[in-house]
């Protein structure tokens, strides 16, 4: 929690003023039990009215004028904790984009999504209490029990021994509801999660006619929820009783032994009643200790998960910038290895190849053989052993923004905005004009923009859920063209497409003036590629044209024969 | 149905709350024993003050008398405190829990468009935090009010019983307190609905930009995505700046007015004490009363805003729950089936804009048909149709002679086995995926079904084995479609669908399982949507459809005779043009 203190930057001041404002309250309020004291020993006993007025008086100025210093301390308080929220969901944010897939694979985005809203806010209201409460919870307190010793010394031990058993009651509460708060957690966690496969699964779940046993597993799930929160309201409904009852036993006590004081004259009645004040003063006050402790600790998990990613930094140093070599091919690879962790195997292993610009290299192999793998190697989205080498100088040489220009990788799977089809396309170059998407969507065959009346304009929702699969294919692939990249790179991306429509693609995409690398399962889209990579389980059994790999490669000869190929 | 809508939401939820109503009831009386208990201690408090008056002069019996009453109300306060709060969990978290069942049981009885065509986040929010929303702030809160309305009335008769001339000095300041409470509850609602607004743009944004941040790393659209978060941010800065500052006035302002109330008890009531007409005792009593009397207004109108909020959750819960059934329209099950599925004359669409019209086919059974086509051909639909997912708008689907809608919409279901392109798998075990057709499977069976889905070796190599609990993300989707293979292997159904079945899998591995599916479709009316040519070539029938219709159909041997057909073509391009 601490750790985050460095975001009130620019608000120290006003954080810092405000709790001195909150205190000036907290001391107008405690002096009232004893103005109503010398009402009820000097006004009542000597029965002097004005003095009564004059007192009364004294007390609602000392009320407004509590106000107003309350009111300027939760101003600066709002101000300060929202700029710090302000601060961190920016540096946060700013923080997470400098992750590489390496880091981002870790975290996943609902995880990260979370911790910028609802794990800031928890922090930015933690902020909030401690300015406005922290002076004021405790110093209502202490100055209580100090008021009650100077009363009456003997007496304030009362005071002494129910704050200590109040402290000891909140901290058993406490110490016994927050497992079954956690526990909480995690059974609406299950609800979540139960709810969201039976969404997402709702045609197999019909299928197989499983819909009472999805019901019964949710059903069990919900009941064990509420028995967890009605055994955990059994304890937390303990708290305020408990502490109302310890208060009024102490007032109980008090008048016990104040009687006896009052009785030898060491003690006035209106003493008394100042006494019973301060203790429900107290009552009071540790109330809003017992809700700050709650929120601290709900805000000291958020704190440390939002730690947990900026202590998380890139593992990838960015290259100083790199010159192009005269006569190198466009892309190189030499005994390139990488592996995703430090306790796995390897997933690619020796892969050399080259690529001149304006060819074309496919690559083919089996589930898991490593294709996804060895293309994202080539943005740099993973650093690797061994060489990789664009325009003759190794990719970690080279700024991000450097490669950003460079290639173009275009996914498996889809991944387009919420905004216009023109929007998406200016994802890819921003400053895109219209003859340039016309262009490039044409080269990815996706004249269906141009069918509908909206053209360019035609609205994509999140994630292009109102677009079929090829539709989102055809567009990523034209966004990626209208870079006019150097190195573009389809992996297995038109895999939603027809077989007329991707040969039109294929064909359109080798007029590119880019060095082209294409994966897919499929020997019919790669067979006319200059040179083809057949991986097996990370590693390359064959490198050459598809005539070459026919005579040379069994298992290139084996897939062609299967997937009904001819000589 | 109509005057169901028209139920207000208050009586709807009411009708959840029923079987436990009782408790709640039980629950009210309580904390009005409660309430009353405590609202006495004050009393019994001035009391006991009275009796001590100066040096020499306290009466002890009296006193003694005085703290055994506060005692038992304190005993009463805890006691009934506590039970009434216990009461009141029991209510809430039934009521949650029986709300959710409903409206999870609502998910699988509504039409599969409904699903297909809401966002699943809008689901779940619905099922968990609109749910959570509605027992917080209806239940907890319409008992917070209500406990909140008594103590005000409580207080004011205990004020009168005790004085009327300074009870008249405290009501006189009421309306200054609801008017207070009032402002700043309608402040506090405006500015946190406009925050709230803000808060679900950023989360859009944060929730579109990463979960897509591959693609803005691998376009350089960090920066512009930072500027768009920033706008965004400093907008919430200011809402939020406002509504937090807002709504943290709520207790310097009733502060202030108790402060108010009690410096006006004590001075009315200090001269009422001179001219002998109140006690000290009493006093000191009345100055408890203004010391909390402000405090339920706060509650009440706190309670008030919060329902506001609340009663837009529970509307969305009930929003689900008066989605219509999916409906029944037959009662039938199928037994000993052959396998002839003739689609008579059918019509379908999704919108308003017609997709399938006039839609025939005729297939013996037994007959291996593929079906092939364009994106956006209709492919999908035709699955989703012989499912029953959807209904046909006119036209009959009619397996053996018997229109599907005879049937019960289980027992239609289950004539087919499918196996979609979306691979669905639960966090459970390999065994409880694999089982999930037949749960009563035996360990045999499993691993064989495994085994013709070249699943088991994978499998068997878990840490666990068949136990290990799977994870969904951490299987390639070609694993995934093995065991959703394997699934289908252990239910051996009376017809298949297969819906691009293999497209993850590579071909090497396709193959080996190829002999197990043909295998299992001897004999079975198996519907194939493929990509690869070699699974379409085997088929007994190959449909083409483009836009919602058969163009061509036939053998392959038939298709590929007819010169200048669509089928010839696609088959052509398939293969590079070799």
């Amino acid at each position: 929690m601490f750790k985050l203190i460095r975001f009130l930057k620019g608000y120290y001041l006003p954080s810092a003023v405000a709790p001195v404002f909150k205190f000036m309250e907290a001391l107008f309020e405690l002096i009232i039990p004893i103005v109503v004291a010398r009402i009820i020993d000097v006004g009542i006993a000597g029965e002097d009215t004005g003095y009564i007025y004059r007192m009364g008086a004294l007390m609602i100025g000392l009320g407004i004028t509590g106000f107003l210093c309350s009111t300027v301390c939760q101003y600066l308080a709002a101000r300060s904790s929202l700029g710090y929220g302000t601060n961190l969901r920016r540096a946060l944010y700013a923080h997470i984009n400098t992750f590489s897939y390496a880091e981002l694979d870790r975290f996943g985005p609902a995880s990260l999504v979370t911790r910028l809203s609802n794990d800031i806010n928890q922090t930015q209201m933690a902020v909030a209490m401690f300015i406005r409460l922290v002076m004021r919870a405790p110093f209502i307190t202490i100055g209580s029990i100090v008021m009650a010793m100077m009363i009456d010394l003997r007496l304030s031990l009362v005071f002494l021994g129910g704050g200590v058993v109040i402290a000891v009651i909140l901290f058993a509460v406490m110490r016994s509801s927050v497992p079954y708060y956690i526990k909480a957690q995690k059974g609406l966690d299950k609800i979540t999660r139960l709810t969201q496969e039976n969404l997402s699964g709702a045609r197999v779940v019909k299928a197989f006619a499983k819909e009472k046993e999805e019901e019964n597993d949710f059903n069990e799930a919900a009941d064990d929820l509420a028995r967890i929160n009605i055994r955990v309201g059994r304890i937390a409904g303990l708290l305020n009783p408990l502490t109302y009852a310890v208060v009024n036993l102490s007032v109980a006590l008090i008048i016990w032994l104040g009687g006896k004081r009052v009785y030898y004259g060491g003690l006035t009645q209106g003493e008394i009643i100042a006494l019973v004040n301060y203790l429900n003063q107290i009552l009071l006050a540790l109330v809003v200790i017992a809700n700050l402790i709650v929120i601290f600790t709900k805000a000291s998990a958020s704190a440390a998960r939002i730690n947990e990613i900026f202590d998380v930094t890139s593992s990838m140093k960015e290259g100083e910038g790199a010159q192009p070599v005269e006569g190198a091919p466009a892309l190189e690879f030499r005994n390139v290895s990488f592996k995703y962790g430090t306790d796995v195997g390897y997933s690619l292993e020796n892969i050399s190849f080259t690529l001149e610009a304006g060819q074309t290299l496919g690559i083919i192999g089996g589930t898991g053989s490593g294709k996804s793998t060895l293309v994202n190697l080539i943005p740099r989205y993973y650093d690797a052993e061994g060489d990789i080498l664009i325009d003759g100088a190794p990719v970690a040489e080279y700024t991000f923004a450097q490669l950003m220009d460079k290639i173009a990788l275009v996914a498996q799977t889809a991944h387009l905005f919420s905004g216009t089809i023109r929007d998406n396309l200016r994802f890819g170059k921003p400053d895109a004009d219209e003859e340039e998407m016309r262009a490039a969507l044409r080269v990815a065959q996706a004249d269906f923009v141009f069918a509908s009346d909206e053209g360019l304009d035609r609205v994509v929702q999140a994630k292009g859920r109102n677009l079929s699969g090829g539709q989102k294919q055809r567009l990523s692939i034209a966004r990626a063209v209208i870079k006019n990249p150097e190195i573009l790179i389809l992996d297995d991306s038109a895999s939603a497409l027809d077989f007329a429509t991707e040969a039109r693609l294929r064909a359109a995409v080798s007029k590119l003036s880019a060095a082209k690398v294409v994966v897919s399962q499929r020997i019919g889209t790669i067979r006319s590629a200059d040179r083809i990579l057949v991986l097996d389980e990370g590693r390359a059994v064959g490198y050459g044209t598809h005539d070459e790999l026919l005579r040379d490669c069994p298992l290139y000869a084996e897939l062609n024969a299967l997937q009904g190929g001819a000589k | 149905m109509s005057d169901r809508r028209k139920k207000s939401t208050t009586l709807r939820l009411l009708a959840f709350i029923r079987p436990n109503l009782p408790f709640l009831v039980l629950a009210l009386l309580m904390s009005v024993v409660q309430i009353v208990a405590t609202l006495f201690a004050p009393v019994v408090v001035g009391d006991a003050i009275d009796y001590i008056v100066g040096v020499g002069d306290v009466d002890f019996g009296r006193i003694f008398f005085y703290i055994m009453i506060l005692l038992g109300l304190i005993a009463a306060a805890v006691l009934f405190q506590w039970l009434a709060t216990l009461c009141t969990n029991r209510v809430a978290y039934r009521t949650v829990r029986d709300l959710r069942a409903a409206a999870f049981k609502k998910i699988n009885s509504v039409p599969l468009k409904y699903i297909d065509a809401h966002s699943h986040g809008d689901i779940i929010s619905r099922v968990s935090t609109d749910i959570d929303l509605v027992s917080d702030g209806l239940i907890q809160g319409f008992t917070q009010m209500f406990s909140g309305i008594v103590t005000i009335a409580g207080t004011i008769c205990f004020m009168f019983a005790l004085n009327w001339k300074v009870s008249l000095v405290v009501i006189l300041v009421t309306p200054l307190s609801l008017f207070v409470a009032y402002f700043i509850a309608r402040g506090c609602h405006n500015k946190f609905r406009d925050q709230a607004i803000k808060r679900g743009e950023m989360t859009g944004l944060t929730e579109e930009m990463l979960s897509g941040q591959r693609t803005v790393k691998a376009y350089g659209y960090e920066k512009r995505a930072e500027a768009r978060f920033e706008e965004i941010n400093l907008d919430l800065k200011k809402i939020g700046t406002k509504a937090m500052f807002y709504s943290s006035m709520t207790n310097p302002s009733t502060r202030v007015l108790n402060g108010i109330v009690y410096a006006a008890v004590a001075i009315m009531g200090a001269v009422l004490c001179v001219k002998g007409s109140l006690t000290v005792g009493q006093l000191s009593c009345f100055l408890s009363y203004a010391n909390q009397y402000t405090k339920p207004f706060n509650e009440v109108t706190g309670v008030v805003a919060e329902l506001q909020a609340t009663f837009a959750s529970a509307k969305r819960v009930f929003e689900l729950l008066d989605e219509q059934d999916e409906k029944e329209t037959g009662d039938k099950t199928p037994s000993a089936v052959r396998g002839d599925v003739d689609i008579d004359k059918v019509a379908f669409s999704y919108t308003e804009t017609p997709l399938i019209e006039n839609f025939n086919l005729s297939v013996p059974a037994g007959s291996r048909v593929a079906i092939v086509g364009p994106t956006g051909c209709g492919k999908t639909t035709l699955i989703n149709l012989l499912m029953r997912f959807y209904d046909v708008r006119s036209g009959s689907i009619r397996v053996d002679g018997t229109d599907l809608t005879e049937y019960t919409r289980a027992s239609s279901r289950e004539l087919f086995g499918m196996v979609l392109q979306d691979s669905w798998l639960f966090d459970g075990t390999f065994r409880e995926n694999i089982a999930y057709s037949r749960p009563e499977a035996s360990d045999e069976e499993i691993a064989a079904a495994a085994k013709k889905a070249h699943i088991h070796g994978f499998i068997s190599r878990q840490v666990n084995g068949y136990d290990t609990v799977l994870d969904p993300d951490a299987l390639s989707a070609g694993q995934k479609q093995l065991i959703c293979i394997a699934r289908l292997m252990l239910a051996s159904p009376p017809m298949l669908i297969l819906d691009e079945a293999t497209s993850s899998i590579d071909t090497r591995t396709e193959i080996r399982i190829q002999q197990a599916f043909a295998e299992l479709m001897k004999g079975r009316t198996s519907f194939i949507v493929a990509h690869r040519l070699s699974t379409i070539r085997e088929a007994d029938v190959i449909l083409v459809m483009r836009d919602g219709n058969v163009i061509e159909q036939g053998s392959h041997e038939q298709l590929m005779s007819i010169e200048g057909g669509f089928y010839r073509n696609l088959y052509t391009l398939g293969m590079g043009g070799a």
